[in-house]
């Protein structure tokens, strides 16, 4: 088998195994990351949600918003586990396919 | 450490905007000089392992979450130029799919984690690696030192971006208009858990894949980066 095959089977292996992300923090009661949390939790934590925040942190709605679908949010972890791999199945061909289309674009054409 | 909209203001998403043109430009003319058509696959691995490699988001206990980026290790593997490209990709469609880093952010977040985090980490690995054989130890170790530096500057790039807004961006009476924490908090903050816990990811997956690759038929070995 080559490298480059071993690799993709690395990459499949890591997708199956992303959900680890989402459990692990959920298990240990960890909140978001450090400056991204919600307007409402910014309301917690400094007693009002900064006026530019709050315009500018609606102005994109994400097809697949923080990596589950929308409306899940009250789901369990079962299901924001499989949203989770779909996620990254979708994630990863999109990412993958666009580098080989600036690879197209970029590359040398002898050799 | 994806920067949502609304955390920097529109003057500061924009000046990493100006500041990133430059470098993705000079990305491509590098890519389309040095790139060969076999290595496009493994950038595209790399791109594919940056992204995924950032959904697994590490706990500290009761407070937040952080992550590795991948980002040293696809520098070294393909040189910092490439890792740039690669990671930006990974980023810009995490931000746009996923929400995951704000559009008007995408500069700030590929300046910290597609230019900061892969060329501290590639010189670092470079000039502690020197002119050792490609399977010593010594690189391993160059790749594990890349990787911790590498990401705990992206992160103190981050903290510094927050930290600043507080100070030039706020209402007569005071309040904050975008990150309400100031450099004193902001700068520890992101700083300090990458110190402690989350730059220590980046640094195991970087050394076991470093590890991994001085076994294989080596792209290392044949120092074949971009």
């Amino acid at each position: 088998m080559t490298l480059i095959k071993k690799l993709w089977i690395g990459i499949g292996v890591l997708i199956l195994l992303s959900p680890i992300g989402l459990i692990l923090p959920d298990w240990f009661k960890a909140g978001a990351a450090w400056g991204e949390w919600g307007a409402e939790e910014m309301q917690e934590l400094v007693g009002y949600i900064p006026q530019g925040l709050e315009k500018l942190s609606s102005l994109w709605n994400a097809p697949l918003p923080d990596y589950a679908f929308q409306g899940w949010e009250e789901r369990g972890l079962a299901h924001l586990s499989i949203a989770y791999i779909f996620s990254a199945v979708v994630g990863i061909a999109v990412t993958v396919g666009i580098v080989f289309a600036i690879g197209k674009f970029l590359v040398r054409r002898e050799d | 450490m994806h920067i949502p909209d609304g955390y920097l203001s529109p003057a500061t998403c924009g000046i990493f905007y100006v500041v990133m043109v430059p470098i993705w430009t000079m990305a491509s003319k590098i890519a389309q000089k040095t790139l060969k058509a076999r290595q496009v696959p493994l950038l595209a691995i790399g791109a594919a392992f940056s992204f995924v490699i950032m959904m697994f988001n590490v706990p500290i206990p009761g407070g937040s979450t952080g992550h590795a980026v991948g980002g040293v290790l696809i520098a070294i593997l393909l040189g910092p130029w490439a890792a740039c490209i690669a990671i930006t990709v990974a980023l810009v469609v995490q931000a746009l799919l996923f929400g995951d880093g704000g559009i008007t952010a995408i500069g700030a977040n590929c300046f910290n984690m597609a230019f900061v985090l892969p060329f501290v980490g590639y010189y670092t690995y470079r000039l502690i690696s020197g002119s050792s054989s490609s399977t010593s130890n010594r690189r391993v170790i160059a790749a594990a030192i890349a990787a911790y530096l590498g990401i705990n500057c992206a992160a103190l790039a981050a903290g510094i971006e927050f930290g600043i807004q507080p100070s030039l961006f706020h209402t007569a009476n005071g309040q904050a208009l975008y990150c309400p924490y100031s450099l004193n908090i902001a700068v520890p903050a992101m700083l300090g858990e990458h110190l402690l816990i989350f730059g220590w990811i980046e640094v195991i997956v970087t050394a076991l894949v470093v590890k991994y690759f001085q076994k294989q038929d080596s792209i290392l070995q044949k120092g074949e980066e971009l």
